[in-house]
């Protein structure tokens, strides 16, 4: 058998807490090649970055215990070195990137001394480490390197951020590069140039990647081989276009089907008569920061209305306008004909039940010391003549089944929950006020792509049910696909685009909903090589 | 390393901050002049007890008692403008020069112990933190929290019995060899010791547990550089402010360690000057005091600024 570069054999890793031993990963093995990349895929809990970890050294143990299993890199078990020469592979053969690079960057360094510390530490000379930082920063992208060698990370985009983690990564020439998650937090036409530039430097060094991931778009766009986690074993392995195609455990084929983006999309429905909620020119500054520049936008009774657009272009910042979380600066919203903005705070207290919202990050909208039964029920203490007092259990019970939970749940913490589960909480509170129109603020985008598929459905199912519009904010376009009635693309505080979702699905006319477009990731991996192949072709470059 | 303070937005951020602290100080100043003359008349604790009438009439004569308060008032603020600071009753020579005397002996002290008590804080600390639970970090905590909650007072008298008294190792009191510093700057390490070691430790388990953290295993920095480069500079900003408070305490007046330790700092002259009713250093011991203060703040947002960079004023 040959050698691999890097080899994964019947990894057994377990982490002691305190609810009891977790399992994180059992008898794991892949292998990953030279100028090969490797994606693991799989959703939270999945334990698809354990063996990454493990392979950098970077399970605290305890908790964590390797239980069996070898990690070879060049033949070599790395779990049988000494901590010194671990260490000495951290970085100079072996280098990582991870999903937040504000958060991996440390805050109080300028990140030219970071990128240089890289190769200090592995034994290069402090002006060598400089004048090659210098062709690193250039090398990927970041304008002007002399100046940036001295600035701090939070003064980078979140897009640079990731370029200047990737510039620190390579500083040594490593033999391969982990990269954990690195487009999940970035905008989706800034994700398309990471990968686009991290295929490239694969392509010049010939370094092995492997690539940790959740997004079968972003498998089908730059893996060979895919390996799919889920509760921490290995379900399935091959080539990526082969699984895709031809998926062989119920686990994949459940992944593959929960991707959004491939249904039917919904037929615009007839707007007539009265708009439950209209926007008139609605404006928001944040100081010198013009947020909203005259947005009119109207959502019918039962409609859904998907507002997308990349990191500010201020489609939360509308969000809030909307329910008067924020108070706009100029415009009107229309809530049946009765401007919210001219209402006394005791009138708008009457219509807030009408208006709810639903957040990105249940963990923090729900507060963790309530009950689930105290969270939905805090409606009806608000709002009493809802409902009787006599009937709140029954009710909860109710909306907790309505939402697919199950009602002896009630008892229990948020923190008891997984974060689809918490999501679905977040729903049962918006829904416990009998609203008109529900804002989802990215409701979706935190949640695994088996989730996020169950939790659209849901909100389908509730609008058939009871005639709720919704308005609809998400960075993701495959998501809004196949649940908005209509698009709204937002870019920069205007609406650039709007129509049916169809139109704008089939039919983009800006020029920015067509880069949106051809920046999000299709989970087949031919349709992405299609489409790589047209973007080489209209940058003139030379495919193979 | 260069930093950019930004020097315009720095000088008038100290110009907001000087005038914020000045208005208090006069108020402060005007507190205390009328509070301490509500003490009572100096003269009785000055003059012999067989002091005649007339002799105590001329004390008072001379020192402007007879005046109202608010004449007397107005004549000190006229001689402060003038940085008249006043005369000291007991001592017969300007009130500042005896609170300047004072100051700097409180000074060195505090320079002393706050030195040591930073750097071993922090080393404990950091180590304490790197491993949670382990002996090193019990050990640490168990004398830090013990530090911590001790009585100084009752601290300086054991260790002057000890020390002095029965070993006859080091002077009970007073100044003039360096081994005189070493009971008073034991006694005043310990509390901020325990303090700042537990501030260390907090907030350098939240450091080592951080992402960058992460990153830099992952790009093999060595774990001391790990701790101390890359960690502590992180850890450092809530432990800044502690630090200044800690300082600031003794910059104050460490009154009891003072009068324990018979040392001759701003603590012992202040206790002093009010038993006496010296009125003249009390305000000046007020006016130097808040000045220190004042600087310490600055300091320790300067501090701030050089540790982080996201920080500008």
């Amino acid at each position: 058998m040959a050698e691999h570069l890097l080899e994964v054999r019947g990894l057994s890793v377990e982490f002691h807490t305190a609810a009891g031993t977790v399992n994180a990963v059992q008898d794991v093995s892949w292998h990953l090649d030279r100028g090969e990349t490797l994606a693991i895929l799989g959703e939270s809990g999945s334990g698809k970055s354990v063996s990454a970890s493990a392979i950098m050294n970077l399970i605290d143990m305890p908790p964590g215990r390797i239980t069996a299993g070898a990690i070879l890199f060049n033949g070599r078990d790395m779990l049988a070195m000494d901590a010194e020469e671990r260490r000495a592979i951290n970085g100079a053969k072996i280098a990582m990137i991870f999903q937040d690079p504000l958060a991996h960057l440390n805050p109080v360094y300028a990140v030219g001394w970071q990128i240089c510390e890289m190769m200090t530490t592995h034994g290069t000379p402090g002006a060598e480490a400089r004048r090659r930082a210098l062709d690193l920063l250039e090398r990927v992208g970041i304008p002007q390197p002399e100046a940036a060698m001295r600035k701090y990370p939070f003064q980078f985009s979140g897009g640079q951020r990731q370029r200047l983690m990737i510039a620190m990564a390579l500083a040594c020439k490593p033999d391969i590069l982990i990269a954990d998650e690195p487009t999940t937090a970035l905008d989706v036409t800034v994700q398309a140039q990471v990968l686009e530039l991290l295929k490239a430097l694969q392509q010049e060094t010939g370094m092995g990647l492997l690539l940790i991931t959740h997004d079968l778009g972003v498998v089908a766009e730059i893996a060979d081989r895919v390996v799919v986690m889920n509760g921490g074993s290995i379900v399935e392995t091959g080539k990526a276009a082969a699984v895709y195609r031809n998926p062989q455990h119920p686990y994949t084929r459940k992944l593959i089907d929960a991707a959004p983006g491939k249904g039917a999309m919904p037929e615009g429905r007839e707007r007539r008569g009265e708009p439950l909620v209209k926007a008139v020119g609605l404006h928001k500054h944040y100081g010198l920061f013009h947020a909203l520049k005259g947005i009119d936008l109207a959502i019918m009774p039962g409609e859904t209305v998907a507002v997308v657009g990349e990191s500010g272009s201020g489609k939360s910042t509308l969000a809030r306008a909307m329910l008067r979380l924020d108070d706009p600066d100029g415009g009107e919203i229309l809530y049946r004909g009765r401007d919210l903005l001219a209402m006394t705070p005791r009138e708008l207290f009457g219509l807030r039940r009408d208006l709810q919202m639903v957040f990105q990050d249940p963990t923090q909208s729900l507060n963790p010391r309530m009950t689930v039964f105290q969270l939905i029920s805090e409606a009806w203490v608000i709002h009493p003549d809802i409902l009787p007092k006599a009937r709140w259990r029954e009710k909860v019970a109710e909306l907790l089944v309505k939402v697919g939970l199950k009602p002896d749940m009630a008892g229990r913490y948020p923190h008891q929950f997984s974060g689809g589960q918490r999501q679905r909480i977040a729903i049962a509170r918006a829904l416990a006020m009998e609203p008109k129109l529900i804002v989802c603020d990215e409701a979706v985008s935190a949640l695994d792509v088996s989730i996020q598929a169950q939790v659209i459905a849901l909100l389908d199912g509730l609008r058939r049910e009871f005639g709720l519009s919704y308005l609809f904010i998400a960075h993701d376009l495959p998501v809004v696909r196949d649940f908005a009635d209509r698009v709204i693309v937002m870019k920069a505080g205007e609406i650039v685009e709007e129509g049916p979702v169809r139109q704008i699905f089939d039919a983009p006319q800006h020029p920015y909903t067509r880069a949106l477009l051809a920046a999000s990731l299709d989970p087949d991996p031919d349709i992405q090589a299609a489409r790589r192949a047209a973007r080489n072709l209209e940058e003139g470059r030379v495919t193979a | 390393m260069k930093f950019s303070l930004g020097r315009s937005g720095m000088k008038s951020f100290i110009g907001k901050r000087a005038i914020a602290s000045g208005v208090s100080l006069v108020g402060l100043v005007v507190l205390v002049f009328f509070l301490s003359r509500l003490t009572g008349d100096p003269t009785d604790l000055y003059l012999p007890l067989d002091a005649s009438v007339e002799m105590r009439e001329q004390f008072r004569q001379m020192h402007g008692f007879n005046d109202p308060l608010i004449v007397q008032f107005g004549r000190y603020v006229a001689d402060l403008v003038q940085l008249d600071f006043g005369h000291s009753l007991r001592q017969a020579r300007p009130a500042m020069e005896v609170v300047l005397e004072a100051f700097s002996w409180t000074f060195r002290l505090a320079v002393i112990t706050m030195s040591c008590v930073t750097v071993a804080a922090i080393v404990i600390g950091s180590l304490a933190a790197f491993r949670v639970g382990g002996i090193f970090d019990r050990i640490a905590t168990f004398f830090s929290l013990i530090g911590a909650s001790a009585p100084d007072f009752w601290l300086a008298i054991v260790a002057i019995v000890i020390f002095a008294v029965n070993l006859h190792w080091l002077p009970t009191s007073g100044t003039g060899t360096a081994l005189h510093w070493i009971l008073p700057v034991s006694v005043l390490f310990i509390r901020p010791f325990g303090l700042i070691l537990q501030v260390v430790r907090g907030s350098m388990i939240n450091v080592l547990s951080s992402a960058y953290v992460k990153t830099a295993r992952a790009k093999g920095v060595r774990t001391p550089r790990i701790i101390f480069v890359h960690g502590l500079r992180n850890a450092m900003l809530p432990v800044i402010t502690v630090i200044g408070d800690q300082a600031a305490a003794i910059l104050n007046g460490a009154v009891v360690v003072e009068t324990v330790f018979g040392f001759p700092g701003i603590g012992k002259l202040m206790i002093d000057s009010i038993l006496l009713r010296d009125f003249a250093v009390v305000l000046a011991v007020i006016m130097v005091s808040a000045l220190a203060i004042f600087l310490m703040n600055l300091l320790i947002d300067l501090a701030y600024a050089l540790l982080d960079p996201r920080i500008r004023y």
